[in-house]
């Protein structure tokens, strides 16, 4: 349970943490609050060769709100977005998601943005991110680009981020008055969830996303749905999830959670 | 930028509960074993080795802190309190400690080191938590001896104490 050596590479500017990335590509890897990279290192499930520490980066620890969108910077930990004064506000759902991610003592370390990285199938930043319509900002060296939360995510812990690129920042719509709900079971609080569901109203519908089951959260679009309709709705959605058995829950008990659950939250936002 | 040689062994050094400690780590090294071997400060406890159990649980310039997801060569220059750091004098306890004595808080021990400093950072935030909320913020502790319920009537008992006879202290939690 010790990390495999790396080179430790302190950044002072994001030039030089975007240099050393660009140099060392996939030998190479960004630690910001470390909650999750750090069990990676620990247990050996990733050897990078390089280190590159982007925490004195003061650019990257701001919470940017405009009337439509909320950016969260890379070096922004989930303890200070959960003391964000504006959250509850703009960002809804997500105060209610993230004090079901981790506990205390690692929210106090943890960033927003490495969650996303990290693309933990039941990690509960993606999740939300999803549920959103949320954007990553990647950057390299010499170019950004920004890529959709839907296609940001490509299986489990896997993303579109290419070796050189790193997430600069990452953006929720802020829906503000919509409604919005999230649920969650796990064996205790701040385990990782067994299943966990989130609901937003739209115009036209409700939009119902579920991590926890597959191997990336998944999200579907409904119209107003009500009784006998939702319950279809839900239990095509369960069994296109293609839940696996495993230690925690059985693929069966996972599809009923998204059932109930997600009869739940659906009914609580169309109200 | 600083760039640390993997296979180098380099200076840290931090404040260790007030005092200035220093030592040689290699870039990997976790901040668990830089402060049970490079320092000697066997308090901080090393249980699961990847975040979950708490037994590790430190604070770092004032943020609680799992001290196995933390490097050393990233405490350079930090201040670090730990469970060594709580009682007033070597042969006195404070009255967090003290609560885990009379209410049978500890059996083997092993997590009380983590829970202590868990605690310590709470109450200072929350001098006067719910029953629900000590446990939502324990659920970030594994005990198996206990069952939790001692731990949590010590901690009630120690923020009822602390906020009736409040004392700016540092060290008295």
């Amino acid at each position: 349970m010790k990390p495999a050596p790396f080179d430790y590479v302190r950044a002072e500017t994001l030039d030089e943490a975007l240099t050393v990335l660009a140099a060392e590509g996939g030998d190479a890897r960004i630690i910001a609050g470390g909650q999750s990279l750090m069990a990676m290192l620990n247990t050996r499930l990733a050897k990078p060769k390089v280190l590159i520490d982007i925490m004195r980066l003061k650019e990257l620890g701001r919470i940017d709100a405009t009337a439509e969108t909320v950016t969260v910077g890379a070096g922004v930990r989930q303890q200070a977005l959960l003391g964000w004064p504006s959250l509850a506000q703009k960002l809804k759902l997500v105060a209610l998601a993230l004090p079901w991610t981790g506990h205390v003592q690692t929210r106090s370390r943890g960033t927003i943005c490495g969650s996303i990285a990290h693309a933990d199938p039941s990690a509960e930043m993606p999740l939300a991110l999803l549920a959103l319509g949320g954007d990553v900002h990647l950057r390299t060296a010499k170019k950004r680009r920004k890529v959709a939360a839907g296609a940001f995510f490509t299986g489990m812990m896997s993303t579109v981020r290419a070796d050189d690129e790193m997430i600069e920042a990452v953006s929720f719509p802020a829906v503000g008055g919509a409604r919005c709900a999230f649920r969650e079971v796990a064996r205790r609080h701040g385990d990782f969830a067994i299943v966990a569901c989130a609901a937003v109203a739209g115009k036209q519908g409700v939009r119902f996303a579920v991590g926890g089951v597959a191997d990336r959260a998944a999200v579907r679009d409904w119209p107003r749905l009500h009784g006998s309709a939702l319950d279809d709705a839900l239990n095509s959605f369960a069994h296109e999830l293609d839940a696996r058995d495993d230690v925690h829950a059985t693929a069966r008990y996972r599809r009923d959670l998204v059932r109930l659950i997600g009869r739940d939250l659906v009914q609580e936002v169309l109200q | 930028m600083t760039r640390l040689r993997s296979n180098e062994r380099h200076q840290i050094r931090f404040n260790l509960n007030g005092a200035v400690v220093r030592g040689e780590a290699e870039p990997r090294m976790l901040l668990t074993d830089f402060l049970r071997h490079q320092i000697g400060a066997t308090g901080t406890h090393v249980g699961c080795e990847h975040g979950v159990c708490g037994a590790c649980t430190v604070t770092v310039d004032g943020m609680i802190a799992r001290a196995c997801l933390t490097l050393a060569v990233q405490v350079d220059g930090s201040d670090i309190r730990t469970v060594e750091g709580l009682a007033p004098a070597p042969d006195r306890l404070g009255i967090l400690q003290d609560a885990f004595k009379r209410h049978h808080a500890l059996q083997c021990g092993f997590c009380t080191a983590g829970i202590l400093m868990s605690l310590d950072h709470y109450l200072r935030e929350r001098p006067r938590p719910t029953e629900d909320e000590l446990r939502d913020m324990l659920s970030g502790h594994l005990c198996r001896c206990t069952g939790y319920t001692p731990i949590i009537r010590a901690a009630l008992d120690a923020a009822n104490l602390l906020a009736t006879h409040h004392s700016a202290e540092k060290t008295d939690a």
